[in-house]
């Protein structure tokens, strides 16, 4: 179910430079989001990263100065995303499977293809039984497995996830976050995040934003693909270090 | 349960006014007692039947047509900012007018015939639609058009996905009001002047100290208005089936 093809695109911010209501949000911020991967952007409340995605996804408002350039090995990339939020956005008054085909109904089109997509996901996600039930009679998981699922329909090479699980509880977060990381391998994944573990756990990089105007004041590689189990070495290693960075952040 | 809490009810206001006339004494003339008025409704039944009719029809097609022009206000205003500046104000200064006084002057426009009533009736529920429906779409959540907006949805799609059904509880607030005052705006202008309809027929009743039948045309015109407000209310709590149940039974 992963997105295989060809490579997801790179996003390159150079000297990306935003206010918004009088504030600098980010000035001279130039960094490269590496194609086909999962980068987390971690940081303290208000830094920026929800900002940060709603400028990549293209926000109108908006009005920055600086370049972001998505590009693939070929040249220039197709510049659409799909966005997750940390509230699921189901539409009440839709059933699941109409609330995960949401994106096709928008845009009037609706087929056989995409209906046959949309159960192969749900049977993936392992919520098959429950395409004709509202929202109001599911799980919060199970919710916000459907507005995964709404993402990943819109078949975008780049995935926007804001906070995405971070109303869930633990356990259900973990659930998800494996889910999640098996059907949006391929894919450039930007997820938001201000918890280190879910970071560790999620992420190929992890950059740690914070300051006003925001900048990356931390930059982590991890070798293996994801999702990472908790004792995992490498994110024994480096969990203490980003807390830290965080701490020293937030007490500043 | 719901059945059975309605009877008690009825039956519950039917004694406390029998209570009420033989503690006060009133003559017949001035608070008749139950059982008169029931003769009083037995024996004018097929006339008072004929001038529910009117007054029925007066106010299903005040309610239809404020219930139209009240969401074509309101659509209006969501789409175009621009009318909303010119609109809105002019909505809230016609509140400011009570409608009441202006059902004489409505006589003398649409005459003494059906128009003047359903245009009371109109003007009496254009506000609460109007303003529900508006402000209802105005509430959508901002992140469900974010979600639009990165979709590349159509804009008649989002309307009619999105920001219509969103409307749709606060809607059904509006139109609840509008049930219930509907009767009210059609029986004023009767007052004011008509030659049919229950409300003529109660100032009829009244002007020949039929009291008894003034309260048996009272007790029609209530038992429609109940009957239309719940029936509304069956239906938007049926068209709105993801919300818990608004109505009030």
């Amino acid at each position: 179910m992963s997105l295989e093809n060809g490579k997801a695109p790179s996003i390159i911010f150079k000297d990306v430079s935003l206010s918004l209501g009088g504030e600098k949000v980010f000035e001279r911020l130039s960094m490269t989001i590496e194609g086909g991967k999962c980068t987390c952007l971690l940081g303290p409340s208000g830094c920026g990263k929800s900002t940060l995605l709603r400028l990549l996804s293209g926000a109108p408002s908006f009005a920055y100065e600086g370049t972001i350039n998505i590009c693939s090995e070929g040249g220039e990339a197709e510049k659409k995303t799909a966005w997750m939020s940390q509230n699921d956005l189901l539409l009440p008054w839709f059933s699941l499977q109409d609330n995960i085909i949401l994106g096709a109904k928008l845009r009037h089109q609706v087929s056989p293809a995409v209906m046959a997509r949309a159960s192969a996901l749900i049977a993936a996600a392992g919520l098959s039984g429950y395409e004709q039930t509202l929202p109001a009679a599911l799980s919060g998981g199970m919710r916000q497995r459907g507005a995964l699922l709404r993402t990943l329909m819109e078949e975008r090479q780049i995935l926007l996830m804001d906070e995405p699980f971070s109303a869930l509880d633990a356990l259900t977060r973990m659930k998800l976050q494996n889910l999640s990381a098996e059907l949006t391998r391929g894919a450039t994944v930007v997820l938001v995040t201000h918890d280190p573990m879910e970071a560790l756990r999620m992420g190929n990089t992890i950059m740690v934003l914070s300051g006003k105007p925001a900048q990356v004041q931390c930059r982590v590689a991890l070798a293996d693909d994801p999702p990472r189990e908790a004792n995992d070495p490498e994110v024994q290693k480096h969990f203490s270090i980003l807390l830290n960075e965080l701490l020293d952040e937030s007490s500043q | 349960m719901k059945g059975v809490r309605l009877v008690v009810l009825a039956v519950g206001l039917v004694c406390l006014w029998q209570v009420v006339v033989t503690l006060t004494g009133a003559p017949h003339y001035i608070l008749p007692d139950p059982v008169r008025v029931f003769q009083a409704l037995l024996s004018h039944f097929p006339v008072l039947l004929q001038h529910l009719q009117i007054t029925g029809a007066e106010i299903m097609l005040g309610f239809l047509l404020g219930v139209f022009l009240g969401t074509g206000t309101a659509l209006t205003m969501f789409l175009s900012p621009l009318l909303k500046r010119w609109v809105l104000p002019l909505l809230v200064i016609s509140q400011a007018i009570p409608v009441f006084a202006l059902a004489p002057i409505l006589v003398l426009w649409f005459g003494y015939g059906m128009a003047s009533k359903v245009a009371m009736a109109v003007l009496i529920i254009y506000f609460p639609v109007t303003a529900s429906f508006y402000y209802g779409m105005q509430r959508t959540d901002p992140d469900l058009f974010e979600l639009a907006r990165v979709m590349e949805a159509r804009p008649l799609a989002i309307m009619r996905y999105i920001v219509i059904p969103s409307a749709l509880p606060a809607f059904a607030s509006g139109i609840r009001v509008a049930t219930a005052v509907a009767p009210i705006g059609a029986v004023v202008g009767e007052w004011v002047g008509s030659s049919e309809g229950l409300g003529f027929y109660m100032l009829h009743a009244n002007a020949r100290m039929q009291i008894d039948v003034m309260f048996a045309a009272l007790t029609v015109l209530s038992i429609m208005a109940l009957f239309f407000y719940f029936s509304i209310d069956y239906l938007l709590d049926k068209l709105i089936f993801w919300e818990s149940k608004q109505g009030i039974m």
